[in-house]
């Protein structure tokens, strides 16, 4: 049972944007990783999607989903989603001023030699009567150990904004 | 540069950048974007979309059979109550 947890490395965004954030060299001597994100982007709509990859690599990502999208339960299995897992909601250009997405993704056994399962729980914050959830399991089916997590806009050709933040931890059983 | 653009009058196209932060020495950069990766992004929006419409069909179908389920009851002679605690 993980019994410690160290910050590695966190981000703000600064006032131009990022359309990506990139943890890269991540070290191997942890049990598991734990990436608290909250971010924003400038996507013209009430909401965005989250997208992840790892080691720069651009396939063998999948993910199954269950989400409440304001009031309406729904699931999804996505099998073939090119270069990136969808992996969670964050906040867009049209929600409510100053809310930001909440995103948790926990990484068991990062530095193994299976396939890396990630889990996710996400919520888009807007302030407003309507709210949308995200339960998520993702896969990566490479054996390779994680030493990089780049978080993107994955709805489009987006950024996200100035004060979104990505906590990187490493947890250890010791 | 941009400075510089700007007091000249000139116009300068801003490129996306993305923000690496290395872990190892906690030290923090902002890239532009290359042009392969400006493309792959562009890649990842089309197949976003195409996605999102998968998504959006398999809602629209779920919402007609249910309101078409919905008609068929009332046809029966059920009420709106009844057929709400049904498909609660």
């Amino acid at each position: 049972m993980a019994n410690t947890m160290t910050l590695i490395s966190s981000v703000t965004v600064g006032a131009d944007g990022a359309s990506s954030i990139d943890f890269t060299s991540i070290p191997s001597t942890y049990t598991d990783l734990l990436l608290k994100v909250s971010v924003r982007s400038n996507n013209a709509s009430v909401l965005d999607t989250l997208g992840i990859n790892f080691n720069g690599s651009s396939a063998n990502y999948t993910m199954r989903n269950l989400l409440n999208e304001g009031g309406t339960p729904a699931s999804y299995t996505q099998t073939a989603y090119a270069s990136q897992n969808a992996t969670g909601y964050q906040s867009g250009a049209t929600a409510t001023a100053s809310t930001f997405g909440n995103t948790e993704l926990y990484f068991p056994n990062y530095a193994g030699s299976n396939n890396k399962s990630v889990s996710v729980d996400s919520v888009s914050e807007n302030n407003a009567s309507a709210g949308w959830l995200w339960l998520g399991a993702d896969l990566w089916s490479q054996t390779a150990a994680i030493n990089r997590i780049t978080l993107l806009c994955a709805g489009g050709t987006n950024s996200f904004v100035q004060y979104s933040t990505a906590y990187l931890y490493g947890i250890k059983n010791s | 540069m941009a400075l510089f653009d700007k007091l000249l009058g000139r116009t300068t196209m801003t490129r996306p950048t993305r923000i690496e932060i290395d872990c190892s020495t906690g030290v923090e950069s902002i890239i532009e974007l290359t042009d392969a990766e400006i493309a792959q992004m562009e890649a990842d929006a089309q197949a976003a979309e195409a996605r999102k419409a998968e998504e959006d069909a398999v809602r629209q179908a779920e919402a007609d059979a249910k309101a078409s389920a919905q008609a068929k009851l009332a046809t029966l002679g059920l009420t709106p109550d009844e057929i709400a605690a049904l498909t609660k």
